[in-house]
């Protein structure tokens, strides 16, 4: 039964902003983190924009000198990996739907959970304080020694991304235990839904990985106050020992970004398809195997660090393997798409831009890993568009589907369509305009994170800039439609969407404990039949 | 009121009975040990990197450290782990005063284990046996040599920083115990405690002959 907004749920439960800031319910947590990030995502973004803006015209100084902008870019990547992109998904979509997912009124820890919001929030703070003092001028990778030497305020930068990851860890452990422990009664394994398969992987990978990016940021920090000396050779330290502890983290975590976004395209895929899922186990599994062999393949960021040819050759064999469990998915979702009925709702639509992008992504990792190959590309533009197109076109496509997507269960209220049609078809010609000529580029021997560049490539870098500005145009259509939407969209059905997962079968917006009666399941969630429903259902 | 019913646990709202709730945490607090683990791990890695590069730097450097007062720590933080143990076992067996006592003794014993650490730290600060570029000893003159103990005090001093919190726990469970929340039913916080108390047991036992045994 469906009930109006008018009757009791988690928006109106209580009232007043300390109710908010002080709330255990994993919905209103997932909420502040979606709206975080999202500030986080503009605040990133201006500074793509202006990164961009740079590099429109052959020669420099165009708006900045060379030391702003190595700091303007390092901004650029530190929050959008580590605010923007990590926490996305699985912070905010997750902490909302999962648990709903699963038939559960709550995360198990539900003040594990809050805590984690505001760990993640302090170190926003640090990464921001450090902004208005000398900034920090790295690249978001922070690699040593320049990263001890340097006379900027990284430090502050290198501890708010030590504490945030605190945040990304409780949430990973909380997310675990969550589909462990408190599935509905009949929720059995294998009628799990795709996106909490998805999140568990994801969760096994930010339990695992995160701690060791912990202490080498806490190596780092004490080898700029204390001279330890473990990543400077100076002191008989070896500065690609960092190299090789950084990247055990960060290559999972592009796991962790993206292993989210599929689990979302997977559960839109088969409703807008009106199709049964094709390969649920494969698809199950494949993020496991994703989440195995992510932590096999961290030396194919150092193929020109020096490391042994044989590791060199056994990296790169180990990354070609990441394609077997992602090419599984993606035939998966062409296989569910074929003969289904298909509606070309905003989710949808986000979902065959991810396709479309991310195997574009996916493909060119694949050149990457090739070693080569990777000798001439390492640091060219090549690389730069080769994981713009995965997190940008995988990670960012899959939060863009799944807010469009959950947006009638969060609010209880619907978003303009046609406006969301607009903001889409900009974003993503915006972004392959943008992103595009930078393989081009790359492959032909522009080096990233310069400040300027040869004459010969000022027309490519002058499309790339044009299509930022489209990008930025999708956005703020998007958020001005979304948020138009929260206060004045339509009111919205429990079940938009005609979709058979368990968030579903609740009102919209959910009440306070999500369901009146804890529900119990008794099938698997993709039996779609493929019938002509209107969409979105109408009351 | 009495004892008892102050004792009873009303499990939170979303599970479905405490025995659920009890599993959970369990669950949570060995992932939460996973991560630990992991972040360690960084650090021994480290370890078995520059003994690799440096294997005589480290046989001179690691005799510079107190083998005895090691070994007196090792001891006092087994006799640690068993008191921990005893107290969850009192905890669950509802004999609330023995639990406390050996909660306290625990206490004890960690703060045995710090004192002695304190002077390790000083007799080395004296000597100028310190991390990296703060070095100063003039008789341990072998190349290399500040970066063994750069690792001896990023070691010894972030498991130094796990005994603080977990005597912060201790003293903690204490207070809880003596406010009669605990019983055969309900004693999760205490066994959880215990958990981690082992935990860090378990890495001083790795510290130990890896930085004072076998240099």
């Amino acid at each position: 039964m469906a009930h109006s907004s008018d009757t009791e749920n988690y928006l109106n439960h209580s009232k007043g902003l300390v109710s908010w800031l002080t709330t255990l319910d994993h919905k209103r947590i997932g909420l502040m983190y979606l709206f975080s990030v999202i500030g986080f995502f503009f605040v990133g973004g201006i500074f793509a924009l202006l990164i961009r803006l740079e590099l429109f015209k052959f020669g420099g100084h165009n708006l900045m000198d060379a030391n702003t902008y190595n700091k303007v870019f390092t901004y650029h990547g530190a929050i959008m990996v580590f605010l923007v992109i990590i926490p996305s998904i699985p912070a905010a979509l997750g902490n909302f739907i999962l648990p709903i997912m699963v038939g559960a009124k709550d995360v198990a820890f539900p003040k594990l959970n809050l805590a984690s919001y505001y760990i993640f929030m302090t170190g926003a703070v640090f990464a921001v304080v450090a902004l208005f003092m000398r900034g920090a001028d790295t690249g978001w990778t922070f690699y040593t020694p320049y990263s001890i030497r340097t006379n900027t305020t990284v430090i502050l930068v290198l501890f708010g991304a030590f504490i945030a990851g605190f945040s990304s860890i409780l949430t990973g452990l909380n997310f675990i235990v969550t589909i462990h422990k408190l599935r509905a009664p009949g929720l059995s394994w294998s009628r799990l839904p795709l996106f909490c398969w998805a999140l568990y992987a994801t969760s096994i990978i930010q339990v695992l990985a995160t701690p060791v990016l912990a202490i080498t940021l806490v190596l780092l920090c004490m080898e700029r106050i204390l001279q330890i000396g473990i990543f400077d050779p100076k002191l008989g330290g070896d500065p690609v020992l960092f190299q090789h502890f950084f990247w055990f983290y960060s290559h999972p975590a592009v796991y962790i970004m993206i292993l989210p976004a599929m689990g979302v395209i997977s559960e839109i895929i088969p409703v807008f398809s009106r199709k049964p899922i094709f390969g649920y186990k494969a698809i199950a599994y494949s993020s496991f195997g994703i989440a195995l062999v992510a932590f096999l393949v961290w030396g194919h960021h150092m193929f020109v660090s020096g490391q042994a040819e044989f590791a060199n050759f056994v990296f790169s064999l180990l990354t070609m393997f990441v394609a077997v469990p992602t090419g599984v998915k993606v035939f998966s979702w062409v296989g569910t798409m074929y003969k289904g009925s298909l509606h070309f709702h905003a989710p949808m639509l986000y979902a065959l831009g991810f396709l479309e992008l991310f195997t574009m992504g996916g493909l060119t990792g694949v050149f990457l890993a090739t070693l080569a190959i990777n000798v001439h590309m390492t640091d060219t533009y090549f690389v730069v568009a080769h994981f713009h197109y995965v997190m940008v076109g995988g990670t960012l496509m899959g939060l863009m589907a799944g807010i469009h997507y959950w947006f009638p269960k969060m609010f209880g209220k619907m978003y303009n369509e046609k406006a969301a049609q607009v903001a889409f078809w900009l974003i993503v010609i915006g972004f392959n305009v943008t992103f595009f000529p930078q393989f081009i580029l790359g492959a032909q021997g522009m080096p990233r994170r310069y400040w300027s560049y040869l004459p010969e490539f000022t027309l490519l870098n002058r499309v790339s800039t044009v299509g930022s500005w489209l990008i930025g145009m999708g956005f703020v259509v998007a958020a001005y439609y979304l948020f138009h939407g929260i206060r004045n969209g339509k009111k919205a059905l429990a079940n938009p969407w005609n979709a058979n997962t368990l968030e579903w079968q609740t009102s919209s917006p959910p009440p306070h404990e999500n369901f009146l009666k804890t529900p119990v399941v008794t099938s698997w969630p993709y039996e779609y039949l493929p019938e002509n429903t209107t969409m979105p259902v109408n009351a | 009121m009495s004892n008892e019913d102050m004792a009873v646990h009303h499990h939170a709202h979303h599970f479905a009975n405490a025995d659920d709730e009890f599993e959970a945490a369990k669950q949570g607090m060995w992932i939460f040990l996973v991560t630990e683990v992991l972040m360690f791990g960084g650090l021994f890695v480290a370890y078995g990197i520059f003994r690799g590069l440096y294997p005589e730097m480290f046989h001179e450097a690691h005799q510079y450290l107190a083998v005895k007062m090691g070994a007196v720590n090792t001891v006092v933080l087994i006799t640690s782990s068993l008191t921990m143990a005893l107290s969850v076992s009192s905890t669950q067996k509802g004999r609330k005063s023995q639990a406390i006592l050996f909660l306290i003794l625990t206490f004890i014993l960690a703060s045995c284990f710090l004192v002695v650490k304190y002077f390790e730290y000083t007799h080395k600060f004296h000597d100028g046996l310190l991390p990296g570029g703060f070095f100063h000893n003039t008789e341990l003159t072998t190349p290399k040599a500040p970066l063994f103990f750069s690792l001896y005090f990023l070691m010894t001093g972030l498991h130094g920083v796990h005994v603080l919190i977990g005597m912060g726990l201790i003293a903690w469970m204490v207070k809880r115990s003596l406010k009669n929340e605990f019983s055969p039913q309900f004693y999760t916080p205490v066994e959880l405690v215990g958990f981690y108390w082992h935990f860090v047991d378990l890495v001083w036992i790795y510290l130990f002959p890896l930085l004072y045994l076998v240099g």
